[in-house]
């Protein structure tokens, strides 16, 4: 039965500790627009988009109302485009970027990803193509985003994808260096990518997904922190407790959603992906949560330890309240997007080091951090390479999505604005990994057991 | 079909009759209310009948908007859905 404290926790949830459904994301097939011909293949991708996501947004806005409750950004995520290139090998994948723009633009949506590659064990037709155009597709397009995956668990390490995605970021910071650098902050670099993510700038449809789907991406560090306030004396087991209840009421609502976004859509549920992703206000922060459990600044001694109890807790709180969980599920750590992870990176106390450390037991990866802009592709591969390893040999999904800020050095900072927020151009290591990322190659899939 | 209506803040005369007024314009039945008065801050919670609403669900959200503003109130009009989703397993 509904009582006045449940109702007005809900209100305050939202009103003043930022509670929102992050996204409502439509995953759409595009396996029935491959055509030898790219251009009437970019039309059928075209129309295909428009039929089935017409009225998202429309949908989004009358979910929004009748809850009330934000639903902060509309999205898109469609069929990696490297299998549509794979049909028309004369063509020029950029096209697609333009009939995918074209989409998002007539159905209103925030971003459509989904111009990726999967080249975990190595390259097949269309994939080298798509990569190699992924600088230009994401300087001539404004809502478009990439993702390659180059490793996984089962497969190992693609080396030679490696080395070339170094390549990819450094040129797409270059060819917009006039506009903060946006390129790469819209292009993630994977290791076991999953299939239903509705979060961008990783999101693609899976090949193993139906034809369409709805998924529901829930935010919420500031009532996580909120809640955390009113127990600054318990003990971690009680803490670990009290951020389970939370993570089940945030879930119970994405799921909520994301029902009625599909019966009313008239296409099926798919997951509720239960990640804790803050956003640049102050307030709805990741940082700010572990900070609320007695460190006195993230990136200090003690923070991974912090950051793996809160990932847990909320993974534990969320399957309770959902039978659909999916996607990346945990506690994103995007340095630019998070007001306390800027605040720390800028006080130099939370380092490379330390973030890729607290990936190994985090959702996702290093992600949206600024690197100076002379930095070598060979850096960025080695940096790729490292937070890959981690996913392979941790069998979790991590990625990478850098920003060389062309022009700038450590000390200076990057101004996305919006939900990209600004990032402290951070340091990284002088010496070359050079030799070691020219070799290419695979390194071997791990281990699945003798475990230590 | 029900929802909640809620209003908080400073208190002046017809609260209550505004609102409920608003809920008859839109044959929206009020079923339960319950309303408190601290020092003077006003906190009514109301749960309302929607099944013969007489006009879109999303007008009435907007209507009630405009009257928290006029009366520098904070009135929330949502589904009951939302509460019993998040509070109950």
């Amino acid at each position: 039965m509904l009582n006045a404290y449940n109702i007005l926790e809900t209100i305050r949830m939202i009103q003043d500790e930022y509670l929102d459904i992050r996204t409502i994301t439509m995953g759409i097939s595009l396996l029935d627009c491959i055509d030898t011909d790219i251009d009437k293949a970019c039309e059928k991708v075209y129309n295909k988009i428009v039929s089935r996501a017409g009225n998202l947004v429309a949908v989004g806005q009358q979910i929004e109302t009748e809850y009330g409750i934000p639903i902060v950004n509309k999205r898109i995520s469609v069929t990696p485009v490297a299998m549509l290139c794979a049909a028309c090998p004369d063509g020029d994948p950029v096209k697609f970027a333009k009939a995918l723009q074209r989409a998002a633009d007539t159905c209103g949506v925030n971003f459509i990803g989904g111009y990726s590659a999967l080249v975990h064990k190595g390259f097949s037709a269309g994939d080298m193509a798509l990569i190699r155009s992924i600088p230009e597709a994401l300087d001539v397009t404004q809502n478009l985003c990439s993702s390659v995956n180059i490793g996984s668990t089962k497969s190992g390490i693609n080396m030679d994808a490696v080395k070339i995605m170094g390549q990819i970021v450094k040129q797409s910071a270059e060819r917009t260096a006039d506009r903060d650098c946006i390129g790469p902050a819209k292009l993630v670099v994977f290791c076991n990518a999953v299939e239903d993510n509705p979060f961008m700038a990783g999101a693609f449809h899976g090949v193993g997904e139906p034809d369409c789907e709805i998924h529901v991406g829930v935010s919420g560090p500031g009532v996580v922190r909120a809640a955390l306030t009113k127990y600054p004396d318990a003990t971690i087991d009680e803490i670990a407790d009290v951020i389970k209840k939370t993570a089940f009421k945030i879930t119970r609502m994405g799921q909520l959603v994301g029902a009625r976004a599909s019966e009313l859509l008239g296409v099926p549920f798919g997951i509720v992906d239960l990640s804790l992703a803050p956003t640049p206000a102050v307030g709805d922060s990741v940082a700010h949560i572990l900070e609320e459990m007695g460190l006195e600044m993230c990136g200090t001694h003690g923070t991974t330890a912090c950051l793996a109890m809160l990932n847990d807790a909320v993974k534990k709180g969320g399957v309770m309240a959902s039978s659909t969980v999916g996607g990346l599920s945990g506690a994103f750590i995007p340095v630019s997007e998070d007001a306390g992870m800027i605040d720390a990176a800028t006080a130099g106390v939370l380092s490379l080091e330390k973030l890729e450390a607290m990936t190994a037991v985090c959702s996702v990866g290093l992600d949206m951090i600024v690197v100076p802009g002379d930095i070598t592709p060979e850096t960025i591969s080695a940096i790729i390479a490292d937070e890959a390893a981690i996913g392979m040999v941790n069998s979790k999904t991590t990625a990478v999505r850098l920003i060389p800020a062309i022009g700038k050095k450590e000390g200076e900072t990057l101004e996305f604005g919006g939900l990209l927020g600004s990032g402290p151009v951070m340091p990284i290591r002088e010496k070359s990994p050079a030799k070691f990322i020219d070799r290419g190659g695979r390194i071997p899939a791990p281990m699945q057991s003798l475990k230590n | 079909m029900r929802a909640v209506v809620t209003v908080i803040g400073k208190d002046t005369v017809g609260i209550l009759h505004k609102v409920s007024g608003i809920c008859a314009e839109y044959n929206v039945n009020v079923i339960e209310v319950t309303q408190s008065v601290l020092q003077d801050m006003f906190a009514m919670i109301m749960l309302v009948d929607i099944t013969a609403i007489n006009a879109d669900f999303a007008k009435l959200v907007e209507r009630m908007d405009s009257l928290g503003k006029e009366l520098g109130l904070s009135i929330h009009t949502m589904h009951e859905d939302i509460f019993n989703s998040m509070h109950t397993v």
